[in-house]
């Protein structure tokens, strides 16, 4: 127990222990650095793995995309092919993202305020995206919109075209990325509690202001955190609009479509230079996690209790 | 403003939190709800906020009917237990809160919430925190700003939920003598929660003692604690000694000796023979060395402790019951008492409590 042998030096120190033989001070010793050696075994371990398992892949997605030169990796991310996969996967994200925020909002608005029957049910089905594998996302569009599926008839009589168009790849990107803003705001909403939304409205406050000057500012950095996650996962999904896509290159591939087709055509220089892209909005993701994380924490305990100033005035 | 509700019931699930309720709050009253956790009181005063919606009963606000009332018209100020202040405002913003969500037309120019903001907080004596954040406010100081944000909207009542429980002894005792002089300068109609007997008896005009989701008594400080309607009430507002007791030719008997109770002027006894419950309270019991008194009953000291303004000794009556007895530390230098002393207890004459059973 590592506790204890510190506290037994800190009595050796104090002079409080006397240990009674020499050999008993020399096993403590031993003891001591065994422990380094397990500490140093431990922590290598650890950094072996992330050098490993995440640094090295990511300085070798940038290491390949640069490899032909500055020149080769800005006309891999600028010509028209990669331009409208930049631009089909920003399109997705501004749409899907703000979809997601509203309901997101409303959800766990719903779930943490009311009571109700089939509650439980609710804030399980916002789960369900993340329990099902992405592809099957996407093919429950395809049975559902596809040429052959449900709804295909009707729509191909109307001339609606969603799988393999840009309107699939929107569905599925939304469908996929629906749990992350609620499942960022259910706790902190439940955690704060809705006695300051009480408060206002005794205070002669109607809905719309109780939300806008209290819930919204309340949960605002869970919120923004949500939403910086939603937007990473609907700028990388692959798997559900892989399927509803049809790969048609200029017009339905997104960013990582794009990266899967260049790299199938030895294209390796390019396929890494847009990689690159995406590991960079990864990067930028977990800058603004981390910073977005520590946000959401003080301003809530600190009102929570405790953290009185003793600054009673007389 | 006065308030009435009329047979208020409320259950959560199978709790039943209200079971036929009705109180009236005269205009410019501070009433007190006490009682424990569970009685209800906090439910009543939720209802009266319009916050929680009664199950049936009526709640009555200046004699017109408001149980469908929004909380919003209500016109109450309500200060919660936990603050409950807007932790992204600063201070002068939350106090302004109500001022500013009013609708254009009735809404103050700025000048005038500033001004009448900068008021408020020099009431609650926080002139200086205008621009602090709540998390930077000590709970006192926290628990002030709730009371000027609540009353910054005008009022007609102010409800307040155990608005001193979260703070420490001293805070509190100072808050409790600010609160009943703010009512008595404001002459506002108030009502608030507590669960210590002692805030509601300092602080309140009428005292509604509660339990189990019912009014015990309602009453004046001095006449609910000097004539408890139930045990319950006796028991909830101090310490007391309890005795069973036995009717003989219309007096009442602790059971066993020949100590008979004065029974004061308000308690019905039965015939001879039956069963009473009899309250005394500590202070109310006297102590000698010597068996010369003749309502007395032996007991032996087990403990005393004289830390404090009273000196508070536990014993064990000759019965073998539990008993307290408060006296003052010259009466115990005089009476020379130690712990295994064999004395005799004389309940004084003037106020035991007597209850049918």
């Amino acid at each position: 127990m590592p506790s204890d042998e510190w506290e037994l030096n800190c009595m050796l120190c104090a002079g409080l222990v006397s240990v009674p033989r020499d050999d008993g001070l020399v096993r403590m010793r031993q003891a001591a650095s065994e422990r380094a050696w397990a500490q140093v075994l431990i922590v290598g371990i650890a950094v072996t793995f992330l050098g490993v398992f995440l640094i090295l892949p990511l300085l070798t997605v940038f290491a390949e995309a640069l490899r032909q030169g500055v020149r080769v990796y800005l006309a891999a991310v600028t010509n028209a092919e990669a331009g409208s996969a930049i631009r089909l996967t920003l399109l997705t994200a501004a749409i899907a993202v703000p979809l997601n925020l509203v309901f997101g909002l409303a959800a766990s608005w719903v779930i943490t305020r009311f009571e109700f029957r089939g509650k439980n049910l609710l804030t399980t089905l916002i789960d369900l995206p993340f329990a099902v594998s992405p592809v099957i996302s996407g093919m429950i569009y395809v049975l559902l919109f596809g040429a052959q599926g449900l709804l295909g008839k009707t729509l191909a009589a109307h001339d609606i075209h969603i799988i393999f168009a840009v309107p699939g790849i929107i569905l599925a990107t939304t469908f996929v990325t629906f749990p992350f803003v609620a499942r960022e705001l259910i706790p902190v909403m439940e955690s704060m509690g809705s006695e300051e939304e009480l408060a206002a409205l005794t205070l002669g406050a109607d809905g719309w202001q109780t939300f806008f000057r209290v819930t919204l500012p309340k949960v605002k950095w869970a919120l923004l955190y949500g939403v910086v996650i939603c937007n990473a996962r609907a700028m990388g999904e692959f798997g559900a609009v892989s399927v509803v896509s049809g790969h048609i290159r200029g017009l339905t591939n997104t960013m990582p479509l794009y990266v899967e087709i260049l790299y199938n055509d030895y294209d390796f220089a390019a396929s890494f230079a847009v990689a690159s892209l995406l590991t960079s909005l990864a990067l930028v993701t977990l800058v603004a996690k981390r910073i977005l994380g520590g946000k959401i924490e003080p301003a809530e305990v600190a009102l929570q209790e405790g953290t009185q100033s003793k600054r009673e005035a007389a | 403003m006065s308030i009435e509700v009329r047979n208020l019931r409320k259950s959560f699930g199978d709790f039943v939190a209200l079971d036929d309720v009705s109180l009236r709050i005269e205009k410019g009253e501070l009433m007190a709800l006490l009682g424990p956790s569970g009685s209800g009181k906090t439910t009543l005063l939720r209802i009266i906020a319009g916050l929680e919606i009664p199950d049936s009963g009526s709640v009555h606000l200046g004699g017109e009917e408001a149980t469908g009332w929004s909380a919003r018209d209500r016109g109450v100020g309500f200060v919660f237990q936990h603050y409950a202040l807007f932790r992204h405002l600063t201070v002068l913003e939350n106090v302004a809160f109500g001022l500013r969500v009013r609708p254009r037309r009735k809404r103050p120019r700025e000048e005038e919430i500033r001004a009448r903001v900068h008021e408020l907080l020099e009431l609650v004596q926080l002139g200086w925190a205008g621009p602090r954040y709540p998390s930077q406010l000590s709970g006192g100081q926290r628990q002030r700003v709730a009371l000027a944000r609540a009353l910054a909207v005008e009022p007609r009542v102010l409800l307040l939920d155990e608005p001193f429980g979260a703070l420490d002894a001293k805070v509190r005792e100072e808050l409790r003598r600010w609160l009943r002089r703010l009512h008595h300068e404001l002459h506002l109609t108030g009502v608030f929660v507590t669960h210590d007997q002692e805030e509601a008896l300092e602080v309140a005009t009428r005292v509604a003692v509660l339990n189990n989701g019912k009014i015990e008594q309602v009453g004046a400080p001095q006449e609910v604690y000097d004539r408890p309607a139930t045990p319950f009430v006796s028991g909830f507002l101090g310490n007391v000694n309890l005795f069973h007791g036995r009717v003989h030719d219309g007096r009442v008997y602790i059971r066993g000796t020949s100590v008979a109770v004065e029974n004061g002027d308000r308690i019905h006894v039965g015939a001879d023979g039956e069963r009473a419950m009899i309250h005394i309270r500590p202070h109310l019991l006297d102590i000698h060395t010597t068996p010369n008194a003749k309502r007395a009953f032996a007991a032996t000291i087990k403990h005393i402790n004289s830390a404090g303004t009273r000196v508070k000794i536990e014993l064990t009556s000759e019965w073998g019951d539990p008993v307290r007895v408060e006296v003052d530390h010259e009466r115990l230098r005089a009476l020379g008492l130690k712990p295994d002393a064999r004395v005799y207890l004389s309940p004084r004459e003037e106020r035991a409590f007597v209850y049918q059973i």
